[in-house]
């Protein structure tokens, strides 16, 4: 694998981590905030007059 | 200073993602978590149970904020004691800047979506206690006063009332009474532990009550707020909270709480010097072994408390009110 920096493998590996813990908590966020929505605004969202 | 110090810190090794959640003191996250949870369940009333999640999520994500920031402003007295200098500022992990920016981030993020799904005064309330813990306690009280413990340990009593006020929107009485408990609870808790580790906290520079007042003073005050501790545990039998079960639990805790302060007001703990080499908080040297039963038994105490108002309220036990 290239390794363009120099940092070395413990350092692309931790950052390959890192990177994807906060990919999951970014999807998780987005779900979380999806879900609160849909739940808060309940039935009224149907009950539109337009 | 301390965000010179932190900021200046080497890495020495690449930051992992578990270093990061390490700066959120997972433990502390349990110990809220579950008080939280309990106010929320004791709550008159009812939640839909993905709001309840969030707003337990909510609470526990403020509460690794506010360990994120304490960490961060901390990094120079932790590297001084044996019990946190393994943590990731000062052990050069994580750089103290991003821990700062965990800290805020995560604030802002669990206030926000606190206030979304539940209500602004469980909000207000969350942003309260991360703004007490991180700036009243941590970059003030800590350093300045031997109360450093009793005035701060309103941050940690505060969760059950958040829980509570996500529910209902209100903080009434039966709610502050949770509040109570803990922080009550706090200073026996921790000057318990401060009496076998004062010398951690005088290298640190921390006015950890055995360090400005010395031992006996501190022996006398925790049997002092023991005795004040255990009425306030029993009352939620009285107002309408706590059933049959957590009467029994709350009292003979209390009996056993009181002896052991009891025991440890007669010992001599914390008077002679540690010669600990190890990092443990339960191995230690034959003197102090009465500070360690508190410190011990506070936590299960404070635990069999809260797990028998849940497992109450889970249950349908009707509670006693016998005022």
């Amino acid at each position: 694998m290239s390794d363009p920096n120099g940092e070395g493998d413990d350092f692309a590996k931790a950052r390959r981590g890192r990177n994807l813990a906060i990919a999951l908590g970014l999807v998780a966020f987005v779900i979380i905030v999806y879900a609160v929505s849909i739940i808060r605004m309940g039935g009224s969202v149907l009950e539109r007059t337009f | 200073m301390a965000m010179a110090t932190a900021h200046d810190t080497p890495r020495t090794t690449p930051a992992r993602w578990q270093d990061f959640l390490q700066l959120m003191k997972p433990r502390v996250m349990s110990l809220v978590v579950f008080t939280a949870l309990t106010g929320l369940v004791c709550a008159p009333g009812t939640i839909n149970p993905i709001l309840g999640a969030v707003a337990v999520l909510c609470i526990a994500v403020g509460a690794g904020a506010s360990g994120a920031l304490n960490m961060w402003y901390d990094a120079d007295i932790d590297a001084k004691m044996r019990r946190t200098r393994g943590r990731p500022v000062p052990a050069g992990k994580v750089q103290g800047a991003d821990a700062l920016g965990l800290g805020v981030v995560l604030s802002l993020f669990s206030v926000m979506l606190m206030g979304v799904a539940t209500n602004w005064l469980a909000a207000g309330l969350l942003a309260f206690t991360i703004v007490f813990y991180a700036v009243v306690y941590t970059m003030w009280l800590k350093r300045w006063t031997a109360q450093n413990i009793v005035i701060g340990g309103l941050a940690g009593a505060l969760p059950p009332v958040i829980g509570w006020a996500a529910v209902t929107g209100t903080a009434p009485a039966n709610a502050w009474l949770l509040c109570a408990i803990i922080f009550m609870w706090t200073p026996p808790h921790f000057w318990a532990l401060s009496l076998y580790t004062s010398e951690d906290y005088a290298k640190a520079g921390v006015p950890m009550m055995p360090v400005v007042k010395g031992a006996t003073s501190t022996r006398l005050q925790i049997l002092v707020y023991s005795l004040l501790l255990i009425p306030i545990c029993i009352a939620p039998a009285f107002t309408g909270l706590g059933g049959p079960v957590y009467l029994g639990v709350s009292a003979l805790g209390g009996l056993v709480f009181l002896l052991l302060a009891w025991r440890l007001y007669r010992s001599h703990a914390g008077e002679a010097a540690d010669p600990r080499n190890d990092d443990g908080l339960y191995d230690v040297r034959a003197g102090a072994r009465d500070a360690r039963n508190l410190f011990a038994f506070s936590i299960l105490y404070l635990t069999l408390l809260f797990a028998t108002l849940l497992g109450e309220h889970l249950a349908g036990v009707a509670p006693l009110e016998l005022l």
